[in-house]
């Protein structure tokens, strides 16, 4: 057993748990920020990507004594104040989820993304960094539209 | 995964007396290889040494000569590495095609090494490039560091701190990534060192993991050019075949990456 501290979405949170408790379970059961999905649990499917210290990472694929001290953002908190984040409003105007499931991973590996290369992005770069970003339902078109258009807005 | 005891390494002395002093311990660098292989009870060492946080593990310094990258530095560190790209352009793009973006974040050079999976990237670019892999004990070179499948010559305990990398003339990494997993089906490393000489590391085809291809490597001497290479019979003995592809068909690949590993380098 362990406690692990950490800011999650601008917040000090403090909690005890076994050492061998994934970020994704911290996340999930103990502070009950379910926006962030388990999908593959083998590092595949990207619906756990969140951000630890403004890099996207796969929080299935982490411990979270290893986020001891880390700055966590999740995608409860990239909404401001009730109001959607760009690459959130993107999403929803451009159809970019049927399910949902992959969505929070999709949108998290997105802000990432822009953060990294910028607001104007090309189909096949948008393609090539989702590579760790699986979808079922929409056969990903509408995910890059949205990214395409999320990131222009950012 | 069963239950564990993680320690947060205060610097490398530290992590190799937490090593010594558990009943079987594992080094947990960027995780993306140990913590899925737990998750699946394939692995349950009693406690994790972990060590990517360490100062002394980072850093990325470029000379004339060589590049060295400390053991902790992650993929995404080494493909936007000015450094890197300025000296070894090739070492930064087999480092862009690790994985995926997410993974790229935390996994590590040093990771990456010690593991010695048979389709990783690294393996190619260590042993094409003849790279020294530092310890806190000795240096090794890539020569005498890869023993087969998922085994090195590092001993009980040992941590690679950083690797350096003589700079060659030219060099190119082609990858055949496996659409799903993303690891390498086979992976070429080409260079040419700044002394004339000629190597070819092969990753994901062969049996025993990464291997120097002696025939590529006497084709190209006598004639610098990818068509040199199309009379040359990949020897299938020492192929992997698996469900992803036959022997036959990752002798072919390797012939394809390094022909396209040739034409990019020019």
């Amino acid at each position: 057993m362990t406690t692990v501290s950490m800011q999650v979405n601008g917040k000090a949170v403090s909690v005890d748990v076994e050492d061998r408790t994934l970020l994704v379970q911290l996340l999930r059961e103990n502070l009950e920020l379910t926006g962030t999905h388990v999908g593959c649990d083998t590092s595949q499917c990207g619906a756990c990507v969140v951000h630890v210290d403004g890099k996207a990472i796969k929080s299935c694929t982490m411990l979270a004594a290893e986020a001891e001290g880390s700055e966590v953002l999740t995608i409860e908190g990239l909404a401001d104040n009730g109001e959607l984040h760009p690459m959130q409003a993107a999403f929803h105007e451009n159809h970019g989820l049927q399910c949902g499931f992959c969505t929070p991973g999709m949108i998290m590996t997105a802000v990432d993304m822009v953060q990294r290369l910028g607001g104007t992005l090309d189909e096949a770069t948008v393609r090539h960094e989702l590579e760790g970003n699986l979808c079922r339902c929409t056969g990903y078109h509408n995910i890059v539209k949205a990214i395409q258009d999320g990131a222009a807005r950012m | 995964m069963y239950e564990t005891q993680y320690h947060r390494a205060k610097d490398v002395a530290d992590a190799a007396a937490l090593f010594s002093g558990a009943s079987d311990a594992s080094y947990l660098a960027g995780g993306q290889t140990l913590i899925p292989t737990m998750k699946q009870r394939l692995a349950a060492p009693s406690d994790l040494v972990g060590i990517t946080h360490l100062a002394d593990l980072k850093g990325i310094s470029g000379g004339k000569e060589m590049v060295t990258i400390g053991a902790a530095v992650t993929h995404a560190e080494v493909a936007t590495s000015d450094a890197v790209k300025n000296a070894i352009p090739a070492l930064a793009v087999l480092a862009s095609k690790i994985g995926d973006p997410a993974v790229r974040h935390r996994g590590t050079i040093g990771g990456s090494l010690a593991n010695n999976d048979p389709a990783a990237d690294y393996p190619a670019g260590a042993l094409g490039l003849g790279a020294i892999i530092h310890t806190d004990k000795r240096t090794i070179g890539a020569e005498d560091f890869f023993q087969g499948l998922f085994s090195t010559t590092l001993e009980e305990g040992e941590l690679i701190t950083k690797i350096a990398f003589p700079v060659p003339a030219k060099a190119a990494y082609m990858k055949f990534a496996n659409p799903a997993s993303r690891y390498a089906m086979a992976g070429v490393f080409v260079a040419r060192m700044g002394d004339g000489n000629i190597r070819v590391a092969v990753t994901g085809a062969g049996q025993q993991g990464v291997f120097r291809s002696e025939p590529i490597e006497k084709a190209l001497s006598t004639s610098w050019n990818a068509e040199a290479l199309d009379e040359l019979a990949i020897d299938t003995e020492m192929m992997l075949s698996d469900l992803h592809g036959s022997a036959e068909y990752r002798a072919n690949l390797v012939k394809v990456m390094a022909k396209r590993a040739v034409a990019a380098i020019g």
